[in-house]
């Protein structure tokens, strides 16, 4: 360091000037990008309520949670028996049936294939469950991926049962 | 001191030889010599630079929210001021934005008026400003409609009813305005898309009023011309950049003191409740403004008239280089011309109290004085004083009034 130029009282200037409106720019950019987030009046209607008592078991209701479609599905005792034999091994996203549901009879999951977003058609497919028609994605009777282009299985939201007939979705 | 470009990097040189683009800022924003005299009221530029891109950054981004139909529009811009994420702060920056920008262009203007800066070789420059004013007063009342209240709604029918005073076709040029029998929703979705297309008009003429100043290079207090290239100059980096940014901070604290102390100091109640077309209020004013064009406006006693009237007071503007008959540029130099503007702007700045006063009574008396005073300026005045007025020497060079008495000798035997 012995033969670099002294810091001088410009040096200081220099960088203190630069510093402060770096800092400056930044705080501006902070409203300009926040104010894309979602609003509050966008995050006042971030949970939905659903009234299942209606639906009765091998029916299934689609309804809309922040802007997206769930499928709520009562599924059949003959469904769930097929979901929960399922072996790990065959699965491109290996998850048991029981961390998918939170009551075996009620699959609550966002409608939405994992591949590019369209939405897949219920009762279809090789695996008796949903086919996206988009680029064929099997889907099985919990929702999970079997065969297609899609990497993931269908995406389960937050969601509490109120009381017996009440769902609450986000 | 003053150095070209120079392009030191092989890439730097591959792209400066295709696209000179950084040896034009260079030269403009950098090398430019400009006069070393230049006081503070010469920043007020820049200062209008930083606030045409701040009301077009802000502006963009409140158009993302806003939504422009009659029975959306106001409720759209209580959305942005209660749950867009900082959108109070953004819609408060614009529209006190509004009001920065015109006082800053009126002391610009007025800069011009007092030191001659619209005289010749830069009559152009003068011009084209006179244009980019006219385009800021309708993108302002453009965008003072927006929002949707009353005020918005009643100064919108004001104003397009102007064009109802033009004789046989004054009828169907306000139906085709309106696209409709009164002001409303077609009214206010093209008022929109031109709100949103004029500062990119004025943001062009903004480049040809700073190319055309330059040619000649800055006025400066003395009004004389500079010897380019002599020590009359400096160049424009650091010199003058430092001192605007110095100037735009003192700017920038008034206007956040505006923003976040009085955000609503320069607008109307009025406006915060939605428009109601059953329904006048009791008092309408424009803009602070507009307010001088506006007392013009009211004082003439016939629909037509006023109209003409308002038009003409900002179209004598472009013909001031002319009717200026002067050949000395600054005020400092004309001791009469200098009592004229100050009473000019005393004169304005009345018009100014007129207009957000009652059209009643002695408002109207004085209003009609000072209107023809106003006119009497342009159209008597300055022509006069060009022939009349005995104007004090000017100096040599722009140093010489800063010199003392033994500089000015030494000078005076050196040369």
């Amino acid at each position: 360091m012995s033969d670099s130029k002294p810091v001088t009282r410009r040096n200081f200037l220099f960088i203190s000037t630069a510093a402060f409106s770096a800092a400056g720019a930044a705080t501006i950019g902070i409203p300009l990008v926040s104010q894309m987030n979602p609003d509050a009046s966008v995050k006042a209607l971030a949970s939905t309520e659903v009234d299942v008592s209606t639906i009765v078991p091998g029916q299934s209701i689609t309804v809309l949670w922040r802007g997206k479609p769930v499928f709520i599905r009562r599924r059949t005792e003959e469904e769930i028996n097929e979901a929960q034999k399922v072996k790990l091994e065959d699965l491109p996203d290996p998850e048991g049936d029981d961390t998918r549901v939170q009551n075996p009879e009620w699959l609550v999951m966002v409608g939405i294939c994992t591949h590019l977003g369209c939405i897949p058609l219920g009762n279809k497919g090789d695996y008796n469950g949903w086919f996206c028609p988009c680029h064929g994605s099997h889907y099985d009777t919990s929702g999970r991926i079997r065969k297609g282009p899609a990497p993931t299985n269908l995406e389960i939201p937050d969601y509490v049962f109120l009381d017996n007939n009440t769902i609450k979705i986000g | 001191m003053s150095t070209d470009y120079e392009p030191k990097s092989a890439v730097a040189k591959w792209i400066d030889k295709r696209l000179p683009i950084v040896t034009l800022f260079n030269g403009h924003l950098m090398q430019y010599p400009t006069p070393k005299n230049l006081n503070y009221w010469w920043t007020f530029g820049g200062i209008l630079t930083f606030c045409l891109v701040t009301q077009i950054i802000t502006g963009l981004v409140l158009a993302m929210h806003y939504i422009a139909d009659a029975e959306l529009a106001f409720s759209s811009v209580e959305h942005i001021m209660r749950d867009v994420n900082y959108g109070w702060l953004l819609r408060y920056i614009h529209a006190n934005g509004a009001s920065m920008f015109f006082i800053a262009v009126y002391i610009h203007m007025a800069r011009s008026l007092f030191y001659g800066s619209y005289k010749e070789p830069r009559e152009l420059i003068w011009i084209i400003g006179v244009f980019i004013f006219l385009l800021m007063i309708a993108t302002a009342f453009m965008g003072y409609v927006l929002p949707w209240g009353q005020m918005s709604f009643w100064g919108a029918t004001v104003i397009t009813n102007l064009f109802s005073a033009i004789p046989v076709f004054g009828e169907s040029i306000t139906n085709w305005l309106w696209g409709g029998y009164s002001v409303g929703s077609p009214l206010l979705t093209r008022f929109f898309t031109l709100h949103y297309l004029l500062p990119f008009l004025i943001f062009g003429l903004v480049i040809l009023h700073v190319w055309a100043l330059h040619v000649p290079g800055n006025n400066n207090p003395e009004g004389i011309d500079v010897v380019q290239g002599s020590q009359d100059t400096v160049p424009f980096h650091p010199h003058y950049v430092v001192k605007d940014v110095f100037a735009l901070i003192v700017f920038m604290i008034v206007f956040a003191g505006f923003v976040f102390f009085t955000p609503n100091l320069l607008g109307h109640t009025d406006n915060y409740i939605q428009a109601n077309p059953l329904q006048t209020p009791e008092h309408i004013v424009p803009e602070w403004y507009f307010l001088p064009f506006y007392a013009i406006l009211r004082a003439i006693p016939d629909k037509l008239g006023g109209v003409i009237m308002m038009v003409s007071a900002i179209a004598i503007l472009a013909f001031l280089p002319w009717l200026d008959t002067s050949k000395v540029r600054s005020a400092k130099y004309r001791p009469l011309f200098k009592q004229f503007y100050w009473i000019f702007l005393a004169n304005f700045l009345l018009l100014g109290y007129l207009g957000a006063q009652p059209a009643e009574g002695i408002y109207v008396i004085i209003s009609r004085i000072a209107t023809i005073y106003y006119f009497v300026h342009f159209v008597v005045i300055l022509p006069v004083l060009g022939f009349v007025e005995k104007t004090k020497p000017l100096p040599k060079s722009i140093s010489e009034p800063v010199l003392n008495e033994k500089e000015r000798a030494a000078k005076a035997a050196s040369a």
